[in-house]
């Protein structure tokens, strides 16, 4: 079972081959969008490249979940994620540090929650799992 | 103009690897235009034969229910060039595939001769998908045109006197 500085490290290789960033860029707290610029298209190849390095399978919309914004009703009033949004979230984005998002839940910065410490912490789940 | 290039698939393993060929001719504009008094093969033309032939593996697999359109080249060497005369050969292997899409590794050759290698992901996208007028269809993989490339052998030899496509004639080329 790897460590997950041990998967920290694959991630960082993944990410920078992905989305062309240097892996010293590719920090713990990176945001993929934000900080690394991955596009939605990059996504995909990301899955790819995790499932093949680490030996697990991905279900469409599970690290990525599609649309999330516009899922369900009541996730979000006028632009800002409501409390209920936020368990939404916390259920669907385990491992996404939403505590800090809470801080100020803008719809616009639900992509941030997609960062490097997110898929290293899925992806020690998912092999302790043994999924 | 027509956005074929590939002139011929010539071999579909369902689910694992596809192989056309292109052939280069000086009667090509881009051939003229790409680097004048240097007529080769545009490396970008190339990767979109490669993505073609690539794309029809991946449609065929799911007997082309959805649109395939080309998302991401990760990688792409080209190590050599293709000049007139020269028959590129394109194989495509699938690396992997799910519901949004699946990934092809695809090599160009002439002869014995590596020309370029490239991995291309494709995304999945279904006729009624929303997101589908916003794309430019100059970006889907293939549309129904392109697949009478599929059918180029059914025009036979020449060898049947009657010029006729019979049954015969096409199970003959599928074998071949």
């Amino acid at each position: 079972m790897a460590t997950n500085e041990e998967i920290l490290t694959k991630i960082q290789e993944i990410l920078a081959d992905a989305l062309g960033a240097d892996e010293d860029e590719v920090s713990s707290s990176a945001t993929l969008v934000g900080d690394l610029g991955a596009e939605s298209i990059d996504f995909l190849d990301i899955v790819f490249n995790l499932e093949k390095e680490f030996d697990i399978k991905i279900k469409r919309g599970e690290l990525f979940p599609e649309n999330l914004a516009a899922e369900g009703e009541g996730l979000a009033a006028d632009g800002v994620v409501t409390e209920n949004g936020l368990a939404k979230l916390r259920e669907r984005l385990p491992y996404a540090n939403i505590d800090a998002f809470a801080a100020d839940p803008q719809v616009d910065n639900i992509q941030d929650l997609f960062t490097v410490d997110m898929l290293v912490k899925f992806v020690a789940a998912k092999q302790a799992s043994g999924a | 103009m027509r956005w074929i290039w590939i002139d011929r698939f010539e071999e579909l393993v369902k689910g694992t690897s596809a192989r056309a060929i292109k052939n280069v001719t000086l009667a090509e504009d881009h051939l003229h235009d790409h680097f004048p008094g240097f007529p080769v093969m545009p490396a970008s033309l190339m990767l979109e034969g490669m993505a073609q032939t690539g794309g029809i593996l991946l449609g065929d697999l799911h007997d082309f229910q959805h649109i395939v359109i080309l998302a991401k080249v990760p990688k792409v060497t080209y190590h050599s060039w293709a000049v007139p005369g020269d028959t590129l050969v394109y194989d495509a292997t699938l690396l992997d595939e799910r519901p949004e899409g699946g990934t092809v590794s695809v090599s160009a050759t002439v002869g014995s001769k590596l020309v370029a290698e490239a991995e291309i992901v494709f995304v999945h996208l279904d006729e009624n998908d929303p997101e589908l007028g916003s794309i430019d269809q100059k970006n889907f993989v293939f549309s129904m045109k392109l697949m009478g490339v599929m059918e180029v052998g059914r025009a036979g030899s020449g060898k049947d006197p009657a010029g006729e496509l019979t049954d015969e004639t096409s199970s003959e080329t599928d074998e071949s």
